[in-house]
């Protein structure tokens, strides 16, 4: 068998996985949908002594309206529910849009936001959509509850704010605002594949079409998705040429993204300039001063 | 170390009962306990999509889902098409096709496009290609696979 041996806990409530984590948090893994998890355990570079299987914990799988009109997802919805839900291009378009470029349909059908989220790709898109749109992380563990900031939570390659003992319960996103304009550009060797570099990014306009506030997140270009602060410099312009040149040259400036098998350094620099430029344009033209 | 579980489960339509450590997978179970070959692995890390089954109708890696994970479950495998001598009309529609040529990807290729074409009424053949996407083809045979699911989803079925 290729998984080295392992003790097997399949709790169904959120408090029995607590209670788990409490006893075996240190030597234990947190199983969700398994795509990445259970990779690494086939090739025996994960070897847990306690699996955790969170598939049980049916509380785990929601998606609400928060009070201030945003949206609360648990941890254990699967990412194809997602993307089936007719309401999520009206809820939330940017992260409607982000979801089909999550690995291949029968990926999406197990795996999870929580685990997406835990797990910490940095080529990854759904951490960049909680970066760029002010999201926040809800955990649980022995210590209770904490909520952290999307920004603070993702901290370098496959690390996280998150204790051994902790467990992602949802992820909370504010409230789309009708008018904005939304774009995700990313580039891989095939369809499907973990993003070279990747952007998402939101914008929204005043009445004259001038940008009022917006936001990106770069991913694939380090240890963790980027917020970069260039994109500000389209405040009060029409997101039109030469600025978003400059914007986009500055933005691919802020960014230290490193060599590997896949892409070169310099080239992951040029790819974040070219896909951040034809985001921001898309995103600019999908808002409702950007059509008219 | 890992204490067997007890597993309840459909395969194909019929009722299995086993004893399983929970470190095996759904993959290594068909294959190697239930001796149901036709479910290929390739990589063992879900990229090729040779392992793919249905579960409860969706298609996911087996190589992926633990056996126990699977309790309770209706598992349907390429030997579930076929009613006896009579091939389901994708595998048919396939072999006519030219759909396979060493047939190692076809199982998986077969069991994305059984849900596909479940959720898809008239799928244009660039959505065949996206969702043929995450079944590896090292004989590069797509053409046919493209062809033989256009056949199928255009009111042969």
């Amino acid at each position: 068998m290729k998984p080295a041996p392992f003790r097997y806990f399949a709790p169904t409530s959120l408090d029995e996985c607590v209670g788990l984590l409490d006893e075996h948090g240190d030597e234990a893994k947190l199983l969700a949908g398994g795509q990445s998890l259970v990779p690494m355990m086939n090739f025996r570079l994960a070897k847990p002594a306690v699996l955790i299987d969170l598939n049980g914990v049916a509380e785990l799988a929601y998606v609400e309206e928060t009070s201030s009109g945003g949206m609360r997802i648990g941890a254990l919805t699967r990412q194809r529910a997602l993307e089936r839900d007719p309401e999520l291009r009206r809820r939330n378009p940017l992260l409607a849009e982000a979801i089909p470029y999550i690995g291949h349909f029968q990926i999406r059908n197990r795996g999870t936001v929580g685990g997406s989220i835990a797990h910490a790709d940095p080529a990854a898109e759904l951490p960049a959509v909680l970066c760029a749109l002010d999201g926040s992380i809800r955990v649980r563990g022995g210590g209770g509850e904490r909520t952290i900031a999307a920004v603070d939570f993702f901290q370098t390659y496959f690390t996280a704010d998150l204790g051994p003992d902790e467990v992602v319960t949802e992820i909370v996103l504010p409230q789309w605002h009708s008018g904005d304009g939304w774009a995700v550009q990313e580039l891989s060797r095939r369809y499907g594949d973990f993003a070279l570099v990747g952007v998402v990014c939101r914008l929204r306009v005043d009445a004259e079409g001038n940008v009022t506030d917006g936001a990106a997140a770069l991913f694939g270009v380090g240890g963790a998705p980027v917020v970069p602060e260039a994109v500000a410099q389209l405040v009060g312009t029409r997101a039109e040429e030469p600025t978003l040149a400059a914007v986009s040259a500055a933005v691919a400036a802020e960014l230290d993204p490193e060599s590997d098998v896949h892409a070169s350094a310099s080239y992951r620099r040029h790819l974040a300039r070219v896909l951040t430029r034809r985001a921001l344009s898309e995103a600019y033209a999908r808002t409702n001063g950007g059509t008219g | 170390m890992s204490a067997r579980a007890a597993l309840s489960l459909q395969v194909n339509g019929a009722a299995v009962d086993r004893d399983v450590e929970p470190r095996l997978t759904l993959a290594d179970f068909l294959r190697n306990e239930l001796k149901l070959t036709g479910t290929h692995l390739g990589c063992e890390h879900g990229v090729c999509g040779a392992c793919t089954v249905l579960v409860d109708g969706e298609a996911v890696r087996s190589c992926l889902l633990f056996a126990v994970q699977a309790q309770g479950r209706s598992i349907t495998t390429v030997e579930g098409l076929a009613q006896g001598a009579d091939l389901h009309p994708l595998q048919r529609a396939l072999l006519e096709r030219n759909g396979l040529q060493c047939g190692f990807c076809t199982p998986g290729v077969l069991m994305t496009a059984m849900e596909f074409l479940e959720n898809t009424s008239v799928p244009t053949r660039e959505e065949i290609r996206k969702a043929l996407s995450g079944t590896i083809c090292r004989c590069t045979g797509y053409q046919g696979m493209v062809d033989a699911i256009a056949e199928i989803a255009g009111g042969d079925r």
